[in-house]
């Protein structure tokens, strides 16, 4: 059947099989490799992507079901040359080892910010809770996105050049 | 400051800087093995067995076949024509590739098929008959050497298969193997004024890193090349397995192992899926790419742990920590297939006497063979250190108790001292350096350790159960030296090779694979150090054996001690040429000079000196150089150890327990680490925040537990639970630096030491909270129902399904 999704701001329509997974969608018929494939059953979400204004489990949504839809990727989170913030965090405050769950993790945290732009530790943990990370044991994502946040409420945040956020470290 | 810095003349790289690896990672532009599509590029999808044990009557695939997405099934009679129905894994023992005769475990491999896309090999797998004749599995290691327990080996009774070994491996029985001075342990033991025992059991766990394995192989009959993009964490050792169990020969095997979701020593082994992916690439002509999904990975590639643990502990009446015996049954499943230095079957357990002042020790471990998947020495375990820290610590604790002395009290009264270092252990192993009463002391001030036993009691008094768990651990990483250390034959050196560019600017090629470590960063940053570059000016090549020199790969901590050194000695044979080209350059002798502050320095003129970027670039320029001094700028190293280093640590884990509901809370977890010289401490710090996790999950959650029938239990994160950030508390972290006096830089590996030495803080710290309601010991996961259920004193055996 076929489909058309907007992904990043860029629509796209493909003939799909009825079953294909969004997950094997974006990954496969888009060659967006940054969403990450990773259990099966909805308990890593390694494969977070927004579906429209919300973060799901992109391996338990229907390529169909995101007919119409507008979908953001990690691909999606910088603008242009500029790192989001919660990017930036992440690099700044070593917020990922291996990097497989780095994807998921940053566009739920984007997704917090953007509704509670001064989160909690305790809600920042909350927030991250249906997804794993099997390297960092979560202390430096939560640290990370608590950087954003401070950088981001502090305003006039400049990325720098490699964006990596060096020097930026709390 | 460790005396290294001012002898290596280093300019600062060291440090917490950011990752270089990052600026790829934040970006989604990582390249992980499911990632790479080649053109023509087919799929594969695996049949498994759904049983323990059965004698395969039948496989049919000819309905797979006439599906018309499918391009081929493989068998195990297919890989049987070729020769590759079986291979060998990494303990001198076979596995099947695909199975021929029996299947030994349930997700066991039996079919191959290739199909032009994923959906459609997983759909096919469905149309491939299999007639099984059901047998009655071994699930229990405890009944696996009964006389009449059914055999799972019958295949190595064979006319062609000669070994001694061979009638006890076809009763289950593996290898029996000891160290230490049994006479002298049982003398002490008798003598001993107190002894507590323990029965416990390590259950088997898994390492779930969260990428899963898969490869994609490309094979080209025209040139002979066979080219991998695989999930390894040592792709020269796999390269040179491909080429013993293929034989194509190992020059036109490339294998290119891209960024790693994490290892934690599940993609150290060669994988069925794997060969069955290089042979359907031969087979079809075409790129094949195999990745497991989440269940194939949980229910057949490698496992941890599985040990069956008897330990005894002897101490004066004072106190005094004499001795130490273990005798241990370790489950290794169908096949013999653990990964550690081939002398050493049970890996590096004998560490297992921890880190006191013993006069005698003996352990004995037995290995059977069940109906369960392969493996046992893998997830950051450093060799079955984990299984022993556990032991002992566990021991410590329960003759505290015994003693009613106070468990902190008790380790510092039997800590070995500074001044006993170097120190050999009964068992063999010489520690290389440590101050342990330091760390202890250190974790115990961070704690606020009297304040929190104070808060204990006053909790008791209100019937509240707080717990207070303490682990110190010795670690034994940096596998190892050649003579005693190697796998396979092949020997634990590392190679590295590093190119100085005219403009400085650096390549760094080694031998061993980052699976998130950070190797890109803290390798530049060690060459950076050595030759006063900056980490920016070194690019870190790896995980490519046709750019990088051999060497076994990234597990048991060793990148930092082996590979690091390695990197050491190549940047410092670099500066001795770099000396002579700077001679030429300044017209003195190189005796004039003198390495000061990242420069050739004229020795009484430190300010007329030649760093390495004018040198690199009068090394490859016209200059006339003095006979024997060769052009350009690069050097090659072997590194082979001259011992493993120690790294050390004292972890203390505070938990509020509910006993109406059996739930454990991890309140705090404090650690202090000493892992000798650090090079990026902000990486060393993370490297602790995952095995502290790992510690909690395996402690409360992780198990991998079977039913009567062999049905794996713990096959998806819907039964195999993983901590969440929600179980996980922000760790609070002390250092102590007690330099490696044999590593060139004096670091030593840190990548498992938490994972290591926390659980058995954890369950310490469960323990001590349920002691008022006289629970003595309960065996991991400490789950609600397994925690209920020792507070009703009706403990279960965790690696069995309740029943």
């Amino acid at each position: 059947m076929r489909v058309t999704v907007t992904v990043n701001g860029t629509g796209y329509t493909r003939e799909v099989e009825p079953r294909l997974l969004l997950i094997h969608f974006l990954r496969d018929e888009l060659g967006l490799t940054g969403s990450h494939w990773g259990c099966d059953t909805s308990n890593c979400g390694a494969c977070v992507v927004w579906l429209d204004e919300t973060p799901v489990k992109s391996c338990t949504v229907l390529a169909p079901m995101a007919d119409g839809r507008h979908v953001r990727t990690v691909e999606g989170l910088s603008r242009g040359a500029v790192l989001d913030p919660v990017q930036q965090g992440f690099a700044a405050c070593h917020g990922l080892q291996c990097g497989f769950c780095t994807p998921g993790m940053m566009l739920t945290a984007r997704w917090l910010l953007d509704r509670n732009p001064d989160p909690s530790e305790a809600e920042v943990r909350e927030a991250i809770s249906g997804q794993i990370c099997r390297c960092t044991g979560y202390e430096n994502i939560v640290r990370s996105v608590l950087w954003a946040a401070r950088h981001e409420s502090a305003g006039g945040y400049e990325a720098p050049d490699r964006g990596d956020g060096a020097d930026a470290r709390p | 400051m460790p005396m290294h810095d001012r002898d290596t003349g280093g300019n600062g790289a060291y440090g917490s800087i950011p990752r270089k690896e990052d600026a790829r990672f934040v970006r989604g532009q990582g390249t992980f093995v499911d990632d790479i599509t080649l053109p023509g590029m087919l799929h594969g999808a695996i049949l498994r067995s759904p049983v323990a044990h059965a004698r395969i009557l039948s496989v049919d695939a000819s309905a797979a076949l006439a599906h018309p997405r499918v391009e081929a099934v493989l068998t195990g009679a297919d890989l049987a024509e070729r020769g590759l129905a079986w291979m060998p894994t990494l303990s001198a023992d076979v596995q099947a590739v695909l199975a021929t005769d029996k299947v030994r475990f349930q997700g066991q491999e039996i079919a191959f098929v290739v199909a032009q896309d994923r959906y459609a090999a997983r759909d096919a797998l469905e149309l491939i008959a299999v007639d099984y004749e059901m047998l009655p599995p071994v699930i229990d290691a405890r009944k696996a050497l009964d006389p009449d327990a059914p055999v799972v080996r019958d295949d190595l009774v064979r006319d062609d298969v000669v070994r001694d070994d061979v009638p006890a491996r076809a009763r289950n029985h593996i290898f029996d193997w000891s160290a230490g001075d049994k006479a002298a342990a049982d003398a002490v033991f008798a003598a001993a004024a107190v002894t507590v025992s323990c029965d416990m059991v390590y259950p088997r766990s898994h390492p779930a890193p969260l990428e899963t394995c898969g490869i994609v192989a490309d094979h080209n009959a025209v040139t002979g090349q066979l080219t991998l993009w695989s999930t390894s964490q040592a792709p020269h050792a796999h390269r040179t397995l491909y080429a013993m169990v293929t034989g194509l020969p190992e020059h036109k095997i490339r294998i290119v192992s891209p960024d790693l979701g994490g290892g934690f020593g599940n993609k150290v082994p060669l994988y069925p899926g794997y060969l069955c992916a290089v042979a359907a690439s031969m087979v079809t002509g075409r790129p094949v790419k195999w990745v497991e999904d989440r269940s194939e990975n949980l229910m057949s590639t490698t496992f941890a742990r599985d040990y069956h643990m008897h330990g005894e502990i002897a101490a004066t009446a004072d106190g005094r920590i004499l001795a130490l015996r273990a005798r241990v049954l370790a489950d290794h499943g169908a096949f013999n297939a653990t990964a550690q230095p081939a002398k050493f079957p049970a890996g590096f357990f004998h560490i297992f006497t921890g880190s006191y002042d013993l006069e005698a020790a003996f352990c004995e471990v037995t290995g059977v063979y069940t109906n369960k998947a392969p493996g046992g020495v893998s997830y950051s375990c450093s060799f079955r250190i984990t299984e022993a820290v556990y032991l002992v610590e566990r021991l410590t604790d329960m003759l505290a108790r015994e003693l009613g002395i106070d468990p902190a009290e008790l380790r510092m009264r039997n800590l070995l001292r500074p001044e006993q270092f170097p120190y050999t252990c009964p068992t063999g192993w010489q520690y290389d350096s440590g101050d342990y009463p330091r760390a202890l002391k250190l974790a115990l001030d961070i704690a606020g350790y009297d304040d929190l036993r104070r808060e204990q009691a006053e909790r008791r008094a209100r019937g509240e159960y707080m717990g207070i768990g303490i682990s110190f651990f010795t670690e034994g990483v940096g596998a190892g030296p050649r003579s005693h250390m190697d796998i396979l034959g092949l020997g634990m050196a590392a190679g590295a090779d590093l190119r100085v560019h005219p403009t400085r600017k650096t390549v760094l090629a080694i031998s061993v694979q980052p699976q998130g470590q950070g190797h890109e960063t803290t390798f530049a940053q060690i060459v950076a150090h050595e030759l006063g570059l900056t980490p920016d000016d070194v690019e870190v090549v790896h995980g490519d054996t046709d750019r990088t020199p051999f060497g076994l790969g990234t597990y048991g901590s060793r990148s930092t001690p082996v590979s690091g050194a390695a990197a050491v000695m190549a940047a410092r044979k670099v500066r001795d040429r770099a000396r002579l080209v700077a001679a030429a350059m300044l017209e003195l002798s190189a005796d004039d000079l003198e390495w000061l502050d990242g420069k050739w320095r004229v020795r009484g003129d430190p300010d007329q000196a030649a760093g390495i970027a004018e040198i690199a670039m009068a090394a490859h320029s016209s200059l006339e150089l003095p006979e024997g001094v060769e052009g350009h700028l690069d050097a090659s190293a072997v590194y082979n150890p001259p011992n493993l280093t120690f790294p050390f640590g004292a972890y203390i884990c505070v938990t509020d327990v509910d006993p109406a509901t059996g739930e454990v809370k991890v309140r705090r977890f404090i650690a202090v680490d000493d892992c000798g010289v650090r090079i990026n401490p902000m990486i060393v710090e993370g490297q602790v925040h995952r095995g502290l996790a790992d510690g909690i999950g395996m402690a409360l959650m992780q198990a991998i537990a079977f039913d009567e029938a062999g049905n794996c239990l713990g096959g998806s994160f819907m039964d195999y639970l993983l901590p969440t950030a929600m179980e996980c508390p922000s760790p609070e972290l002390g250092t102590t630096v007690t330099p490696s006096p044999h590593h060139p830089i004096g670091a030593k590996g840190v990548g498992e030491s938490a994972t290591v030495g926390s659980p058995a803080a954890v369950v310490n710290s469960v323990v001590d909270a349920l002691a008022p309601l006289g629970v003595v010991h309960a065996d991991m996961p400490l789950t609600p129902a397994n925690v209920w259920l020792a507070i009703q004193g009706r403990p279960v055996r965790a690696d069995l399904a309740v029943s």
